[in-house]
């Protein structure tokens, strides 16, 4: 059954979807969209390095995103530039220096397309055990962390003085950020994986009254995503990434019209 | 000062400055067990800043912090909490440790606002929203509470009971409670040990003391000070606006 493409990327798109639900509210709660975005562009670096030295992407993405992340706390802490120029400079630098790279390495064959939007053609045995594994330890962490996090998104203040020591999951969040998009670069492609973690986030925001609502929301609209955008991917022939973020923004668009009734409900 | 095994957070000599600017500076202070210690002061005099030093909020300060306990509860003067999440009363009540369902039943009956439950946390209104934040502090069981004007903003009847309880839990639970308060009816009379702070420790010691006290007439005026005392004196010091002490 794994013989088969679709069955490989439908298996591997669940599992990456069932990572991005709460990580991705995380992403919404603490306003780190454009902090995922340059996590993202730098995974280009890390993909050209993993040609170049022929080693594993999902692995070689990780580092080189964990040492963006990195970088960035450092320069936050020794510049008084602001957040969002220090990310911009991350993410272009990053990005045109994995393009830079690519240059250089003209006698391999690259599939730029399939890196920057996803391929399913792309998706091989070794990658499932990849996302399912790493997801499963993503997950394992991330719920270990869990109160001190959460905590410290609703007020960082109240957790730092009742012990929960909020620094330290800020920064075991961040290597999950780095993470997840090592996993799921494959299936979404480097430029829409942040569009993966935020809009079934956002979309479950819209319907959701508690966070774990919005958790469990976000999962199931993210798997119904990755399904309906790999069935009109393979329907339509179009890339993956942009068939399974074009469905999440449908479901979006469908939550609206909840909001708006709830609205008429209260006036 | 009771025996040292009582005390629950000591600061010696604390300070804490940002930009080379003090915000407050040289408090030393305790908080025993079943005590109450008030900390007084004008705006800006550096009372919340003690309250974080205590807590270990601020990490970079000057002298040192000694504590003795993990089981903590916080109430603090400004709280700014991001809609983008969806919260309920309930929720918020198990943030930082899991309790269960009875405890926060009965944390919420004691400051009154049981029936918002399972409201959200964003539609509540701020007297409301205090005595949640007041709930959530106390329903843990905590050996010490940091109260940093606990009732602002609640209304003028509601204001009398909450204080009653925070003596009340402080009794029952033999806890230690750092308290700031702005209403210094109450502060002399359910309050052990007073520090009145101004950029520094102006001076300390029973409310009775305090009140007696010179610097603490400077501070609050002659009307005030008459709560307790009728006693005359002269301020022996001005503060500039960069935290420092002149001499007259």
């Amino acid at each position: 059954m794994l013989d088969d493409f679709f069955i490989r990327a439908l298996i591997a798109g669940i599992g990456v979807a069932i990572v991005t639900g709460p990580l991705g509210c995380f992403v919404v709660w603490r306003r780190l969209s454009y902090f995922g975005d340059t996590l993202a562009h730098s995974a280009l670096l890390g993909v050209t390095l993993a040609y170049s030295m022929e080693f594993n992407i999902a692995f070689s993405v990780f580092i080189i995103s964990s040492l963006i992340a990195l970088t960035l706390i450092q320069l936050q802490k020794r510049t008084n530039l602001p957040g969002d120029a220090l990310l911009g400079l991350l993410a272009h630098s990053s990005l045109a220096i994995g393009l830079v790279v690519i240059g250089f390495l003209s006698f391999i064959r690259f599939d730029i397309m399939g890196l920057l939007f996803g391929d399913i053609l792309a998706v091989t045995v070794d990658d499932l055990l990849i996302i399912w594994i790493g997801g499963a330890l993503i997950l394992l962490v991330l719920k270990l962390i869990w109160k001190p996090l959460f905590a410290s998104t609703v007020n960082y203040e109240l957790a730092e003085a009742e012990g929960l020591n909020p620094d330290r999951a800020k920064a075991i969040f961040t290597i999950l950020m780095a993470a997840i998009i090592a996993i799921s670069i494959k299936m979404v492609g480097l430029l829409l994986i942040t569009g993966m973690l935020i809009i079934p986030a956002a979309m479950a925001r819209n319907i959701s009254s508690s966070p774990q609502k919005m958790v469990m929301y976000s999962i199931i609209g993210g798997l119904l995503s990755v399904i309906l955008g790999l069935f009109s991917s393979l329907e339509f022939n179009t890339a993956s990434g942009p068939s399974i973020i074009a469905a999440s923004l449908l479901l979006f668009i469908l939550s609206l019209l909840n909001i708006k009734q709830s609205i008429k409900l209260k006036n | 000062m009771g025996s040292d095994q009582n005390i629950l957070v000591k600061l010696n000599k604390a300070g804490f400055s940002i930009n080379n600017k003090w915000l407050v500076k040289g408090v030393s202070l305790q908080v025993e067990k079943g005590k109450i210690v008030t900390l007084i002061g004008p705006n800006g005099s550096g009372k919340s800043t003690t309250a974080k030093i205590a807590l270990g909020i601020y990490k970079k300060i000057d002298g040192s912090v000694e504590k003795y306990t993990s089981k903590v509860g916080y109430v603090p003067q400004k709280i700014s909490i991001d809609w983008t999440l969806p919260l309920r009363v309930n929720d918020f009540m198990v943030l930082t440790e899991s309790i269960s369902n009875e405890l926060i039943d009965e944390a919420l009956s004691l400051t009154g606002v049981i029936h918002l439950k399972d409201k959200n946390l964003g539609d509540l209104s701020g007297g409301e929203f205090q005595r949640v934040l007041l709930a959530r502090a106390i329903s843990k069981k905590p050996e010490l509470l940091v109260l940093d004007e606990p009732v602002q903003g609640v209304d003028f009847t509601g204001e009398i009971a909450l204080y009653e309880l925070i003596k009340k839990i402080s009794d029952e639970l033999n806890c230690g409670i750092l308290l700031i308060s702005h209403d210094l009816h109450t502060v002399m009379s359910a309050t052990d040990h007073v520090v009145c702070l101004n950029g520094h420790v102006c001076c300390s010691g029973s409310p009775m003391d305090v009140a007696k006290n010179n610097e603490y007439k400077a501070l609050f005026g002659e009307q005030a000070s008459q709560i307790l005392s009728r006693y005359e004196h002269r301020h022996d010091h001005v503060h500039t606006s960069e935290g420092e002490i002149k001499k007259n």
